[in-house]
């Protein structure tokens, strides 16, 4: 069975901070990290092969430093990765990206299942999965929290939801994604590190995969940024004082005014 | 849009660096310089005081769409067993107000089975169309029927606007309904408004898990199509007299079905749904054991809450993951967020913080989570809970 999993490299967001005289991001020091929805993907797809026997192939579309994400996939255990990274991709928007992805996942051939994570940590759109399964003209399924089985072609999975999760049955190929719930990803081995140190990752362009430019980064991008500001502090804020009694008593009575409870 | 250096303006003074969310501008050769990182988002136009950067406008020639053919704005309307998600009513009272600034008509689409009798409560919810698809193969929410009965539509009637919740059905498949209709999506938003010069929606959103917001636009391409979150756009009172359209629409169940739904299941452990309670108790890992959680249930309970739960209470196991707030749980934005024996990390905040009052216990007075409260205690929560809820039932009689 022939496994790609998508992985983005992401801003490590729980180190981001605001400085407040700029109101812009402070991104010194803020590590690149694989998105942590994705190490889930890669550890759905080592425990798949490990059943079903196969190939995994890691693929990400980003700047040439992206190759350390798709090397610290090497080091979990995936056997190939590539990296689309091109000039002309900057500024992709869901769907630029999406359609870039997956004129890379036809020249990679055939494929039985594709993997991503809910969504990446930075944009926290959860789109890209879903639409790049609709370029490829292939079935897509979100939030899965258990795959029960893989034969004859279908695919069984838990699929979470608000209110509970439905048991999902697809063809194949599809594209899923994967919540947090499905597994407990592994660290990387001692042998996994040291393979991952000298291996070569394949980068390939826009002509590589014979994309059209036009379809490519801030040109075939439908969604424009407009504007970045910083969200609106919250109002007032109070830090209660006197006894925790007292200070019970003065949340309950500002919460009853403000008819809350 | 495009943003470029101009290199003899440029004099290598560096202070675009850090004006830059994304970290996206390198000196190289002793000028300024955009790399792969850049969104052309423009925050560094300001910054320079050389006026050496600049933005021109770039228009997409190659899929000019027609965009004034489009007109209408629509509502996914999501339900559940043949009753109507909250959220389909938050949209229906932000989009009346959309619709009204745009000058259009407000149009429902009701996908479902048993649900054409929901028709009339989204008329008086601000609706004056309601296109119905009622059919037993759209009973369950499934990503195939339910995106052919959209786009379908969608490319028979092309609405100028689409809104659906971000739940986890419009995040399923809106994806693929706009990949379809080859157009923008914008996940997620916390805000929106009509540009009035050019008509665009003006669509806001979090990102960088809530550090900043993003005002988005599909300029060129129609229908334009937005996520909204649970509980930022309020409902309209319900007006029963109000006269709209029922329109019914054959659902073909020829097309391609490549996924089903064999069975849903409830859990059990979730009486509400976070997304949609107006008052949440989370407790985190300052309980110091599960059992303490039993408090929090009881809160909760006293005054008709949902429990919730921060990330490190849901690794450590002591509740299941569809309580969890935060960027890896549930985004909620409850009137009454009530935090107890929980620190405050900023992927929990990215998941609460647009709460109406928020309410924090936390012993730790440098606890992130007063930063964002609007009111905290400072003490124990096994102290401060168990008088919360004497005092609580006292007040409610």
């Amino acid at each position: 069975m022939n496994i790609i999993v998508l992985i983005k490299q992401v801003p490590d967001t729980s180190e981001v901070k605001i400085n407040r005289e700029t109101n812009t991001l402070i991104r010194d020091g803020v590590p690149s990290i694989i998105n942590p929805f994705d190490t889930y993907a890669i550890e759905e797809a080592l425990r798949l092969r490990e059943k079903h026997g196969g190939k995994i192939i890691a693929l990400s579309m980003g700047p040439p430093q992206a190759a350390e994400a798709l090397k610290e996939a090497v080091s979990l255990g995936v056997d190939e990765v590539v990296l689309l990274s091109d000039r002309a991709f900057a500024g992709s928007d869901t769907w630029a990206t999406s359609y870039t992805l997956a004129k890379g996942i036809k020249k990679i051939g055939a494929i039985d299942i594709i993997i991503a994570g809910k969504q990446a940590i930075d944009g926290d759109t959860a789109q890209v999965g879903p639409e790049t399964a609709d370029v490829l003209g292939i079935p897509f399924v979100a939030f899965i929290k258990k795959v029960e089985s893989i034969e004859n072609g279908k695919m069984i999975a838990e699929r979470m939801m608000e209110e509970g999760f439905d048991v999902v049955e697809t063809s194949l190929p599809v594209v899923i994604s994967v919540v947090k719930e499905i597994n407990e990803p592994r660290l990387p081995s001692f042998k996994g590190k040291m393979k991952a140190k000298n291996f070569k990752v394949t980068t390939w362009t826009a002509k590589d995969i014979g994309a059209d430019e036009n379809l490519c980064g801030l040109k075939g991008s439908p969604t424009k940024v407009v504007k970045i500001f910083p969200p609106t502090p919250r109002g007032q804020r109070e830090i209660l004082s006197g006894t925790i009694e007292q200070q019970v008593e003065q949340v309950a009575n500002k919460l009853k005014d403000q008819m809350l409870i | 849009m495009s943003v470029k250096i101009i290199l003899e303006k440029c004099s290598g003074c560096e202070a675009c660096i850090t004006s830059c969310p994304f970290g996206a501008i390198e000196m190289r050769d002793g000028k300024a310089f955009l790399t792969e990182s850049c969104t052309m988002c423009g925050a560094c136009l300001e910054a320079c005081e050389l006026k050496a950067i600049e933005r021109t406008e770039q228009e997409i020639a190659a899929e000019a769409t027609d965009l004034a053919s489009y007109n209408g704005l629509w509502v996914f309307a999501e339900q559940h067993k043949s009753s109507i998600s909250s959220v389909t009513l938050e949209l229906l009272g932000e989009g009346r107000k959309l619709a009204d600034k745009r000058k259009t008509k407000l149009s429902a689409v009701l996908i479902g089975h048993g649900v054409k009798n929901k028709a009339g409560d989204l008329i008086a919810h601000g609706a004056d169309i309601v296109y119905v698809a009622d059919d037993p193969a759209l009973r369950d929410f499934n990503d195939d029927p339910y995106s052919a009965v959209l786009t379908t539509l969608a490319r028979l009637h092309k609405p100028e606007i689409i809104l659906a919740g971000a739940t986890a059905i419009g995040r399923s498949f809106i994806p693929k309904v706009a990949c379809v209709l080859h157009t923008g999506l914008t996940a997620d938003c916390t805000s929106l408004d009509i540009d009035p010069e050019n008509g665009n929606l003006l669509q806001t959103r979090p990102a960088f898990g809530g550090n900043i917001m993003a005002t988005i636009v599909t300029p060129n391409h129609r229908p334009q199509i937005a996520t909204v979150r649970h509980k930022v756009m309020k409902k309209a009172d319900p007006d029963p007299l109000r006269k709209g359209d029922i329109i019914d629409i054959k659902f073909n169940s020829q097309g391609d079905i490549r996924t089903k739904v064999i069975k849903t299941v409830e859990d059990l452990t979730q009486v509400v749904n976070i997304c949609e309670a107006d008052i949440i108790v989370s407790g985190g890992r300052g309980l110091g054991d599960p059992k303490y959680f039993a408090l929090i249930e009881e809160l909760a309970k006293t005054i008709g809450g949902a429990v919730g739960a921060s990330r490190a209470a849901v690794d450590a196991g002591w509740m299941p993951y569809s309580h969890q707030v935060g960027q890896t749980g549930k985004t909620v934005c409850p009137k009454l967020y009530i935090a107890c024996g929980i620190s405050g990390a900023i992927q929990h905040l990215a998941g609460m913080q647009s709460s109406d009052v928020i309410v924090a216990i936390n012993k730790d007075p440098s606890a992130p989570i007063f930063n964002v409260a609007t009111y905290g205690i400072v003490g124990d929560v096994l102290e401060v809970v168990p008088l919360m809820i004497k005092k609580f039932k006292e007040l409610r009689g």
